[in-house]
């Protein structure tokens, strides 16, 4: 069966005044598995299955970087992230993800700055 | 299948998925650092905060404003915000946030590298806790220095299973 997992979205503004600070909000489904269980005794080991996970998100805006994050196993499911960007120039706001198993997805949104 | 395995697989992933001709250039705001394995690898908090910020103990600082909720319902999904007072300019900015779920069997939960860019220290995401916990947010200026916040969390349903 298909994993629901890509289909990135992104919402932010359209438009921003020069020096306003803009939040983006954005969102990726991916199962974020730890690849943890409990065993006998109730402790979380590792084991039966690897993990599955996004790594990090890179963020640039006309292909400069603006901000990057590492994740680790305890980011949620469908991971939702938010942060801000000082707007000083139109252009495009890139997203990627990566995850540990070589999965790529990304997403753009355009600004213009008045 | 025993640790050993478990991290065979895992690093095996991981180097494939290194390969340069298969990954599209990655422009990091902090080119010279990799993903912090041994960071995430850490099984105590201790052992979390030497492997990133290089100490366990930070002062707390009212300039970290974290907010999570007193008790949360489910907890596959707290919701985290960290802001960090900051000029945010090239010569005074947040570099690093790091992100740490005190008693999760992983405590380091996330990093991020902003940049003047960034405009404000500032990011909201979801956590996974395996129970009631702090949730500790440490900053690291572009000078090196260091100030934290730590909230508890409340979990009702282990996020862990």
């Amino acid at each position: 069966m298909a994993q629901n997992i890509g289909n990135p979205l992104i919402s932010m503004p359209a438009s921003a005044k020069k020096g306003e600070v803009v939040e983006v909000h954005c969102l990726i489904m991916h199962p974020m598995t730890t690849g943890l269980h409990r065993n006998e005794q109730g402790k979380l080991v590792a084991g039966n299955t690897p993990a599955h996970f996004v790594k990090t998100v890179d963020v640039t805006f006309n292909d400069k970087p603006v901000m990057t994050a590492d994740w680790g196993i305890a980011v949620s499911t469908n991971p939702f992230l938010a942060f801000t960007m000082r707007a000083e120039q139109s252009g495009t706001l890139k997203i990627v993800w990566e995850d540990n198993k070589g999965g790529i997805w990304s997403v753009k949104s355009k600004l213009t700055v008045v | 299948m025993k640790r050993r395995d478990f991290l065979r697989v895992t690093l095996a992933v991981g180097a494939a998925a290194s390969l340069p001709v298969l990954r599209p250039h990655r422009a990091s705001a902090n080119k010279a650092a990799a993903w912090p394995a041994e960071g995430f690898d850490a099984e105590t908090l201790t052992d979390a905060m030497k492997k990133t910020i290089g100490k366990s103990d930070v002062p707390l600082s009212p300039k970290v404003k974290l907010n999570v909720p007193k008790t949360a319902e489910n907890g596959a999904v707290v919701p985290v915000t960290v802001e960090v007072d900051s000029p945010m300019t090239a010569a005074d900015y947040i570099e690093t946030l790091y992100l740490y779920v005190d008693k999760n069997p992983r405590p380091l939960a996330s990093e991020f590298h902003f940049t003047p860019a960034s405009g404000k220290a500032y990011v909201q995401q979801r956590l996974k806790m395996g129970g009631t916990s702090n949730v500790r947010a440490v900053a690291k200026t572009n000078k090196g220095q260091l100030m934290a916040a730590a909230r508890e969390v409340r979990i009702t349903i282990s996020g862990c299973g």
